[in-house]
């Protein structure tokens, strides 16, 4: 029912590559992190962590860090009165400020705004909590047992049959047709259990804020996040504050991958301002990042495919279960929605588990819950294509969703590009390229949804014809450039004469957080209305000039022009001719446009890569890696390549090295980028892109979100890769030396 | 009316009914007639749900027009990182 927004053009700025209009800033420091900031009287703000991985505060004694000189406020959760309406909300208090109970190693339970670091530590050693030590539960199979120590009770939903543990907080079932005849159909079934660990999205920039909170309710924030509107709205629900009272201005921010969509630091920050009457810093050590923000799931997950001969699935089952920390989350729910989403299944049946543990709060991490059930189902395919001889991308091909397919989640798809990135893996030479001793080659496929939202986009014409564009997403992919370019191909003009700011939430209205890989599509449509909304009033301003009809008025090429011949004869006025009389023909020129945006269009991708693994150690090298996928229309297409390379890199890690090490009394052991090792750029080759522009419709240039479904492959095709090369079925991430090692001796 | 089908975690809260019948003509209408007819959805569709119409996916858009040869599915409600 939606009407389509694509209409084909030629396109002048977007597809081309100029330079980033943020990058002078960020190469020489003078771009302004989330610490960056300071104000007059500032205090230095610090968090108290529970030490242990589940335990009830008995009592917290705060009154010795009170007497300390420079200790400004203390606060615990009693300093939150305010209850939030939805349960939602609620979590995400007690996950700021543990309640009755800390629910994992990391938990806030005390914080202190001091006049400097050395007395805020002072200040934290001073409070004594008194906890009562309890059971804990750290892996989600051990964590659904109905004898399993439980976090919460009273939360699952109704979905969760009675006698399941309070751990299991939901259940999901999607699928269609009955996969036990399907199964009767297949010349192999295969049936396995994989696991993925908890990963954490590794962005480079800890959490940082700067708040002050008056008495009378009114207070400003400057905050590293992903969604500065998020922060306003999640803070004034919580502390029971008028959302319009409260500033919010989202700082730069160094790497977000979802990590950043909700709150740690912020509402402890403003609670500490209002107790102190001062501004309050507070700024995440990597050891907190670690512990106390939010990793993605770890998973268990059993597969189960039915396949013929000549490669073509008869039926596919999968139970997905996650365990998502210490509060909901529904990792697994898109799990069971995404793993087998790639595929025309005649019978398929998927059911997602969502479950709580001792573990921090599970955060969003690109395309969450889709990386693991891919590496599950992706993997579980290859299986069977390896046994019946068959070519892998042969099989995916034949089983491909198009147009037309209902998909194992529901919907029937419009026209999607999975058959188009699988041909083109199949046509690049990367694919038929030689191999050596103890080399594979792995291929997979992923899938995600993209989202559009809330998003509002104001373009003002300034009296020099130059163009200022204020947009309410933080720019964590590129979105500044991108909105430059879609402004200027609209106007006509060249992209250096649009600056593309992030507005704070006092200036623009309600705009969904950087997420979904919707803001190129989204705030790129916005942004594309708000252009025409400007050249409209251009427009008129043309016609009163020359004393014509509007109607009688074309833009072409950045100016108004008589429409034709019987219109009158007058000379183009350009923007800046136009700007120059504004205040003559009725006063300021701007376009603007509010919308939420939906029908966003689905992505998919299909990567290749090649390892190498040492035979002595397990050690195993990305030797080349390729990926292919559907983009809609790159608006800049360098950016595009960054995310499709950054997915890839962030998913070799979860493949090969990235886990959350935990000791038996549930403390964390790796809290650091030494102990946690992500891959650098020494670990890897070039990631080449190969970007497919299969027009989005519900966009008038054709975008399509792309931030998100470059993870989702690479766990599989590495864990092909590996498999072929060390000729044994890799079924547990990360693939650590120790573990490929553990699996050779078994081959 | 309008055939909509249920995720099967859903279902089981409708009757048991994978596919129900409700006369609508835009989201807001389908959601409260499906809360009207099957009770046992309301606490899943106060938490939230997202809708695909004709294979695009809604979330909050009241107006959004259905027909009834729309093909419309029921779906958790979608996050994104």
């Amino acid at each position: 029912m939606a009407k389509d927004e694509f209409t084909p053009r030629t396109f002048k700025v977007v597809g081309t590559r100029p330079l980033r209009p943020d990058g002078i800033d960020k190469v020489t420091g003078r771009a302004r992190y989330g610490a960056d900031i300071s104000a007059p009287g500032m205090l230095v703000g610090m968090v108290l962590r529970s030490p242990h991985a589940h335990a009830r505060i008995k009592s917290i004694d705060t009154s010795a860090a009170e007497r300390l000189p420079g200790v400004k406020a203390v606060v615990t959760r009693a300093d939150f009165p305010h209850q939030p309406e939805d349960n939602a909300t609620a979590d995400v208090l007690d996950n700021c400020m543990a309640g009755e109970k800390a629910l994992y190693d990391g938990h806030a339970v005390a914080a202190v705004a001091a006049t400097s670091r050395r007395a805020a530590l002072d200040a934290l050693a001073a409070i004594k909590v008194d906890y009562e030590v309890l059971r804990h539960v750290m892996d989600v199979d051990e964590a659904m047992k109905p004898d399993a120590p439980v976090l919460l009770k009273g939360r699952k939903q109704e979905s969760v049959p009675a006698v399941m543990s309070d751990n299991v907080l939901t259940r999901t079932q999607y699928g269609h047709g009955n996969p036990e005849e399907g199964f009767k159909k297949a010349d192999l079934v295969i049936e396995r259990n994989f696991k993925t660990a908890a990963t954490h999205q590794g962005y480079i920039e800890p959490h940082a804020c700067l708040a002050t909170l008056g008495v009378d309710g009114q207070g400003d924030l400057w905050v590293c996040t992903q969604g500065h509107y998020m922060a306003r709205n999640t803070c004034a629900a919580m502390l029971g504050l008028d959302a319009g009272r409260l500033r919010v201005t989202a700082s730069e921010i160094g790497g977000g991958f979802g990590g950043k969509t909700t709150v740690f630091l912020e509402p402890t920050a403003l609670v500490l301002s209002r107790k102190s009457g001062r501004p309050v810093k507070m700024t995440m050590t990597r050891e907190e990042v670690f512990r106390a923000s939010g990793p993605t799931a770890s998973t268990s997950i059993d597969i189960k495919i039915g396949m013929t001969k000549d490669g073509k699935i008869t039926a596919a089952t999968g139970d997905y279960r996650y365990q998502n920390g210490a509060y909901e989350a529904m990792n697994g729910t898109l799990g069971a929605m995404t793993g087998f989403a790639p595929y025309d299944l005649e019978h398929v049946r998927t059911t997602g588990w969502d479950v709580v543990t001792n573990r921090p709060k599970a955060a969003a991490y690109r395309a969450p819950g889709a990386p693991m059930a891919a590496f599950a189902v992706e993997s579980a395919i290859d299986e069977l294509a390896s046994e019946l001889n068959l070519d892998p991308i042969d099989v995916r091909l034949k089983n491909a969703a198009r147009e037309g397919t209902r998909s194992a989640y529901g919907p029937t798809y419009p026209a999607i590009g999975l058959e188009a990135t699988l041909k083109a893996a199949q046509a690049h030479p990367h694919w038929t390229a030689p191999l050596g001793e103890n080399q594979g080659r792995g291929v997979a496929c992923g899938f995600w949804f993209n989202f559009g939202g809330d998003t509002c986009v104001s373009l003002m014409i300034n009296p020099d014809g130059t163009v200022s564009l204020s947009e309410g997403n933080p720019d964590i992919g590129g979105s500044r450039a991108a909105m430059s370019m879609m402004a200027a191909e609209e106007l006509g003009i060249a992209m250096e004469q649009v600056r593309t700011i992030v507005a704070d939430t006092a200036s623009l209205g309600q705009n969904e957080v950087t997420d979904g890989s919707r803001v190129t599509f989204a705030v790129g449509l916005a942004t594309i209305k708000a252009a025409r909304h400007a050249i409209e009033i251009m427009k008129e301003r043309a016609a009163m000039t020359w004393g014509i009809d509007v109607d009688a008025v074309e833009w072409v090429d950045g100016a108004a022009q008589p429409a034709g011949p019987n219109a009158g004869k007058f000379p183009p006025m350009s923007i800046g001719e136009i700007a120059a009389i504004a205040s003559n023909t009725g006063g300021p020129i701007s376009g603007h446009f509010e919308v939420n945006v939906e029908g966003a269009g689905v992505s998919f991708g299909t990567h290749i890569a090649d390892t190498e693994v040492d035979p002595e150690t397990g050690a195993v090298k990305i030797l080349r890696y390729t990926v292919f996928q559907d983009a809609g229309k790159a608006v800049h297409p360098s950016y595009v390549e960054g995310q499709l390379q950054g997915g890839a890199v962030q998913g070799i890690g979860w493949a090969l090295n990235e886990e959350y090490v935990y000791a038996e009394d549930g403390t964390l052991q790796n809290a650091g980028f030494l102990d946690y090792r992500i891959p650098v750029a020494s670990d890897l080759p070039m990631i080449d892109t190969v970007i497919l522009e299969i027009p989005n419709p519900g966009h008038p240039y054709g975008v399509r979100g792309v931030g998100e479904t470059g993870i989702v492959p690479p766990l599989a095709a590495i864990a092909n890769s590996v498999s072929r090369a060390a000729g044994v079925r890799l079924t547990s991430l990360p693939m650590s030396p120790p573990k490929v090692l553990a699996a050779l001796k078994e081959v | 009316m309008v055939a909509v089908r249920l995720w099967g975690s859903l279902a089981e809260f409708a009757d048991g009914n994978r596919d129900v019948e409700i006369a609508a003509t835009n989201l807001r209408e389908l959601l409260d007639a499906l809360a009207k007819a099957y009770p046992g959805l309301k606490p899943q569709l106060e938490r939230g749900i997202s809708v695909s119409i004709d294979g695009r996916i809604y979330n909050d858009t009241w107006a959004t027009p259905i027909s009834e040869k729309s093909e419309v599915v029921l779906l958790s409600r979608l996050v994104g990182g």
